[in-house]
């Protein structure tokens, strides 16, 4: 008889793993919700996937890095919530009237975490180092545009330009690092990159390896102490893990994903214990042509093509509608962006039009366009690992099929992906996406002279009016003349099409409902987070 | 034997350096390059900055002298410095993971090993039963099962909807201030899931092998002698079946030993745990050449040590092959 039980065992198993898959009703302890009363302590664990490889963010390019440190660190200014330039270690800055030269007013009696006070020399400092050629850094480049950099009273700093250089403003966002500690030695084998000393919000406390890292708030912070009394940013490699583990309370805040956001997150429970959010990321997704190709030097093939896309079905299939339809390389919303531009919508009829005015009038035995014997195929490229690049990439061949193009995909890895294909000019399409900075100047992605191999203009676009308005919009610091640039540039691309803009996706953060405070805005939540707080009585740590 | 020992340790020398030399060129083979994986389609990097980047990393020498630096480095057991932003000695990275993954890999293979010699006993000796199949397909669900699946779902039933076990990661929050027993249990807690999840996936393959050489020990002859001598059917089985049939499992532990400190990426991604896997994954994914040969290095050497020490076991216990011959 105790055999037979035995036997059943491994069936048991099953039925109790599949049972524990079902329903999900489980008691939880009702939250007070209503705001509360704004109180100091608490912490906030925060979910990500990768682990941040270094803290000194002049030498860092993930998010994961920036993330922290840009807690622990300040720049001269930044981007309020409406993404517009603000002081920050600068309390207020004047651009010369010939727009050469730009000097910041520093704030007085700001501390260093060990309790040096800052002064125009750290960023002095930090200017030096970024352009010390023995120094691996990615963010060089503006700051090389700099003829003269002079800090006259501890108080004051300024810069001077060759050339007016408008993007120069969001360049000195970069966090200021201290001289103190830095000055002198080499900055790669410095320690500060696993122990950050800044001047922000919050001060380093402890970093585990492939675990976690703990900041703790800054009693002294010029703008005023933090509310949330630490902050920990757990390091969870797999996404559904840290799902489970928001569940089950071990992280405050995450990103999740459409689907996770629309069906997995819609229980009365779920809505009492935690706040979703939604607004635009600042990153959009294209389907890119190769210019260079016989294919698509024809712009009338291009909007063919953008023609016989349904961007709102892509929004929705893929997406599952978190997310808009894109018309141009600007985040909608933000100052920048043309609300205004005619783009080619969903009309498989004037792509037919459009095809048979560019020459492709006969089809072949299997419905596919043919033009001097040959007929109308080309791959589309992508990289591994995004699966929503995939999904539109099947959407666009289904639709594209309907009027007669043959469309292949290929998956291929990062490395080879850039090495093989992109840098070599060996393409026919791509499927990818830019991140969009909050300063709109788009010169190394679509300037004549960017073309080059590991160049960022990698399609080959070359429109002289687009050039001109590029140098335009980034020699100027008027702010009018600049939209006007901008605008102007948003209506060429569109009527060109040398990308098809697909969509900008929606950031969908969820925080726990004991954080008060959040207020969304463009720029997202995180930008008041030092306000944020949690009421006494629902405290966890 | 002092003979046979050093004639070992001298062919080691070109088999070290072979390991080298491919581990070099496999790595280099990969299309992409750390500072393209670092920046590559970043607006605000230049053609400068890259250059910049590569030479501070010294990939703008040619291919052969790369090695050799790396080589000399190697030879006076300096791995470098790991090309990730961070830069730091890839000893360093490599220490702080390895006795996680060394540690959860013994306790699993403890685990493994304690459960399936008894089940591979049992079946054996109770071949065809009802106990014996039952157990066949149990073994059998946890290796055909995707880990990660049954990592999901566990995490879940116990994680989530139970509240009894932690779910990832290898500490709680706050442990730091926790009492060492206080500590140690928290730990151990975290660890059950992630440790019975590998062992309940591997024991198919150790299980059927004990069952198997079980069932030819228990033909033999003096097996039928020691009952005939009257001896209870426990001293039979443990004492002299058991005995023999463990000879080859134990071979297998042995094999089992250099894969001690790899860790399996998925696994630790799932679970969170910072071990070797991730690091390694991770190292390849971001190109970050002197991690990737280090740890291949360091792996392939404990490996030529691990059979090194094998086979002297096996000469001291075997004169012919001490001789070299035969």
């Amino acid at each position: 008889m105790r055999e037979k039980w035995v036997a059943c065992l491994p069936l048991l198993l099953l039925l109790v793993l599949l049972c524990a898959c079902d329903d999900s009703k489980k008691g939880s302890t009702t939250l007070h919700l209503g705001p509360g009363k704004p109180a100091y302590g608490d912490a906030m664990v925060v979910g990500s996937i990768g682990e941040p490889s270094t803290l000194i963010p002049l030498l860092a390019s993930d998010s994961a890095s920036l993330d922290v440190a840009g807690l622990v660190y300040n720049g001269l200014v930044r981007y309020d919530k409406d993404l517009k330039l603000e002081g920050e270690l600068a309390k207020s800055w004047d651009v010369s009237p010939d727009g050469l030269t730009i000097t910041f007013h520093l704030r007085h009696g700001v501390k260093w975490h060990d309790g040096q006070e800052f002064t125009s020399h750290d960023v002095l400092y930090t200017y030096h180092v970024t352009i010390d050629p023995k120094t691996p850094t990615a963010y060089a480049d503006a700051f090389k545009q700099v003829q003269k950099a002079e800090a006259p009273d501890p108080y004051t700093f300024r810069i001077t330009y060759a050339k007016p250089f408008a993007p120069a403003l969001d360049s000195w966002g970069m966090s200021i690092l201290p001289s103190h500690l830095l000055e002198g030695k080499d900055i790669t084998k410095s320690e500060l990159a696993r122990r950050p000393v800044g001047t922000g919000p919050y001060i380093f406390k402890e970093w585990i390896a492939g675990q976690k890292i703990t900041l703790a708030e800054n009693p002294d912070y010029y703008e005023g102490r933090s509310h949330i009394g630490r902050y920990i940013y757990r390091i969870i490699p797999d996404n559904s893990t840290m799902f489970m583990e928001l569940k089950a309370g071990g992280v405050d805040m995450m990103g999740i994903s459409p689907v996770q956001y629309q069906r997995q997150t819609d229980t009365s429970e779920y809505k009492k214990r935690f706040n979703k959010y939604r607004y635009p990321a600042s990153a959009f997704t294209y389907l890119g042509y190769n210019l260079r190709h016989p294919l698509f030097s024809d712009r009338r093939v291009r909007q063919a093509i953008t023609s016989a896309i349904n961007k709102d079905e892509i929004v929705q299939g893929v997406l599952l509608g978190m997310g808009q339809v894109a018309h141009g390389p600007y985040k909608p919303g933000t100052w920048a962006y043309n609300n205004h531009i005619k783009d080619f919508d969903y009309n498989p009829d004037r792509a037919r039009n459009l095809l048979a005015e560019a020459g492709w009038r006969e089809k072949n035995s299997d419905g596919i366009l043919v033009k001097n014997g040959k007929p109308f195929q080309f791959t589309i490229l992508t990289n591994q690992g995004n699966d929503q690049r995939l999904k539109t990439a099947v959407i666009i061949q289904h639709r594209l099929k309907a009027i007669g193009i043959d469309v292949r995909i290929r998956v291929i890895e990062w490395a080879s992906f850039l090495t093989q294909f992109i840098d070599k000019g060996n393409f026919e399409a791509v499927m990818l996406g830019w991140t969009i900075s909050p300063d709109p100047d788009l010169f190394d992605i679509w300037h004549s002279s960017k073309t080059g191999p590991k160049e960022l203009n990698f399609i080959g676009y070359k429109n002289p009016e687009v050039d001109s308005l590029l140098v335009e919009g980034r020699t100027t610091f008027d702010m009018g003349k600049r939209r006007r640039c901008y605008f102007r540039l948003q209506e060429i691309l569109a009527e060109d099409q040398p990308y098809t803009f697909l969509y900008v996706p929606d950031a969908l953060p969820v925080v726990s409902a004991r954080f008060r405070g959040i207020m969304p805005a463009p720029a997202g939540i995180m930008y008041n987070f030092i306000k944020w707080y949690v009421p006494k009585e629902e405290q966890m740590y | 034997m002092a003979q046979y020992l050093l004639k070992r340790l001298i062919m080691m020398v070109p088999l070290i350096f072979g390991i080298t030399l491919i581990t070099f060129v496999v790595v280099h083979l990969a299309p992409g390059e750390p500072v393209q994986m670092q920046i590559a389609m970043n607006p605000k990097v230049t053609a400068e900055a890259r250059e910049r980047m590569r030479r501070f990393y010294g990939l703008d020498k040619p291919l052969p002298v790369q090695y050799v630096i790396w080589v000399k480095k190697i030879a006076m057991l300096d791995f470098g410095r790991s090309f990730a932003p961070d830069n730091r000695p890839v000893v360093d990275k490599i220490r702080e993971r390895i006795p996680i993954t060394l540690s959860l890999n013994i306790i699993s293979l403890i685990l493994e090993f304690g459960l399936a010699i008894p089940i591979g006993i049992l079946a054996a000796i109770r071949r065809d039963t009802l106990f014996d199949k039952g157990m066949t397909v149990f073994v059998f669900i946890g290796f055909a099962v995707p880990t990660f699946w049954l990592a999901l779902i566990c995490m879940y039933l116990f994680g989530v909807r139970l509240g009894w076990l932690p779910i990832s990661g290898l500490h709680s929050l706050g442990s730091e201030s926790f009492t060492l027993i206080h500590w140690v249990q928290d730990m151990l807690k975290h660890l059950i899931l992630p440790v019975s999840v590998a062992a309940f996936g591997s024991l198919a393959g150790l299980s059927r092998y004990m069952r198997s050489t079980m069932l030819d020990v228990i033909r033999q002859d003096y097996i039928t002698t020691a009952r005939a001598k009257g001896l209870p059917e426990r001293v039979v089985i443990l004492r002299h079946a058991l005995r023999n049939a463990l000879l080859p499992v134990i071979t297998l532990l042995g094999l089992s030993v250099p894969g001690l400190i790899g860790g399996s990426v998925i696994f630790e991604t799932i679970f969170a745990i910072p071990g070797m896997g991730q690091l390694f994954y991770n190292g390849v994914m971001a190109r970050d050449y002197p991690l990737v040969m280090g740890i291949l290095v360091i792996g392939a050497g404990l490996t030529l040590v691990g059979n090194l020490l094998a086979d002297l076991g096996y000469a001291l216990a075997d004169p012919r092959i001490r001789h070299g011959q035969g």
